[in-house]
């Protein structure tokens, strides 16, 4: 019974994700394209709630959806004078990109279904925020250092790319 | 049964349409829409190997760093795209073809 519900959550989910990033790849209004990469992003948090990932869930949550995917909204809203500057791709750009995608997907078939994935037991279920910042404050120290300085350099960088010119 | 191998699936298809609409967009913050795609495939890949080997926490952490970086990405992005609709009057990325105005 558990194991039957787990499966219709987890197709749904990926109806779900699919079909809108799909859309966000291949509509041509870019605002709509963003709004199609919401519900990608969204259905990514089920996926890491599925695989028991509570922390990262609610971080994709936070930085995707309320940072990144607004980040997009705003570029968008910055950097467009007309509807029609919006909607730039050809159909020549789309059949270039099925056919890079279709021999990417290829490679990535054929190694997915040629090797014969383990199917080992599965952990139980445990809260993983606790854990997760024990291994950021000991084993990861340096790197956990490193990327917020590297955020900061980033942040810092955009500032600095953005300026005004003539002032 | 949801096994690892379903994961991977859905991880190898949302990398290929991330693929498909980085080569065939030719607005920039399109092209982006499919970078953020890529990461996440590639996350989903972390996350599901995490949970189904005996590897402890270790793949949620780099996925946290997949994250951070995808946050740095996007910030960089934005600001080059602003400089370049700032000098270009435009976003298609083939219409920027020169180094300089």
């Amino acid at each position: 019974m558990g194991n039957v519900v787990f499966a219709i959550i987890f197709y749904a989910l990926v109806v779900m994700v699919l079909v809108s990033a799909v859309a966000a790849a291949f509509l041509r209004n870019i605002v709509m394209a963003a709004f199609a990469l919401f519900f990608t992003l969204l259905g990514m948090a089920g996926f890491y709630v599925l695989l028991g990932a509570d922390f990262l869930a609610i971080t994709q949550v936070v930085v995707y959806v309320g940072g990144i995917l607004i980040l997009l909204l705003f570029g968008v809203l910055l950097t467009h004078r007309s509807i029609e500057t919006l909607e730039l791709e050809t159909r020549g750009t789309y059949v270039l990109g099925i056919f890079g995608g279709l021999l990417v997907y290829g490679v990535l078939h054929y190694f997915l279904f040629s090797v014969s994935w383990p199917t080992p037991l599965m952990k139980p279920l445990e809260p993983t925020t606790a854990a997760i910042g024990q291994l950021l404050l000991s084993k990861y120290l340096l790197p956990f250092e490193v990327s917020s300085v590297t955020l900061l350099i980033a942040l810092i960088g955009a500032a600095y790319l953005v300026r005004r010119r003539d002032t | 049964m949801i096994t690892l191998h379903h994961y991977l699936v859905v991880a190898a298809l949302l990398f290929t349409i991330g693929i498909v609409c980085v080569i065939s967009r030719r607005n920039a913050i399109g092209i982006l829409i499919g970078i953020e795609l890529i990461l996440n495939a590639a996350n989903l890949n972390l996350i599901a190997f995490s949970r189904y080997f005996e590897v402890g926490l270790e793949g949620q952490v780099f996925a946290i760093f997949v994250i951070i970086l995808a946050a740095c990405e996007a910030a960089i992005a934005l600001a080059i795209l602003i400089s370049l609709f700032a000098s270009f009057g435009t976003i298609d990325v083939d219409a920027a073809q020169r180094m300089k105005r």
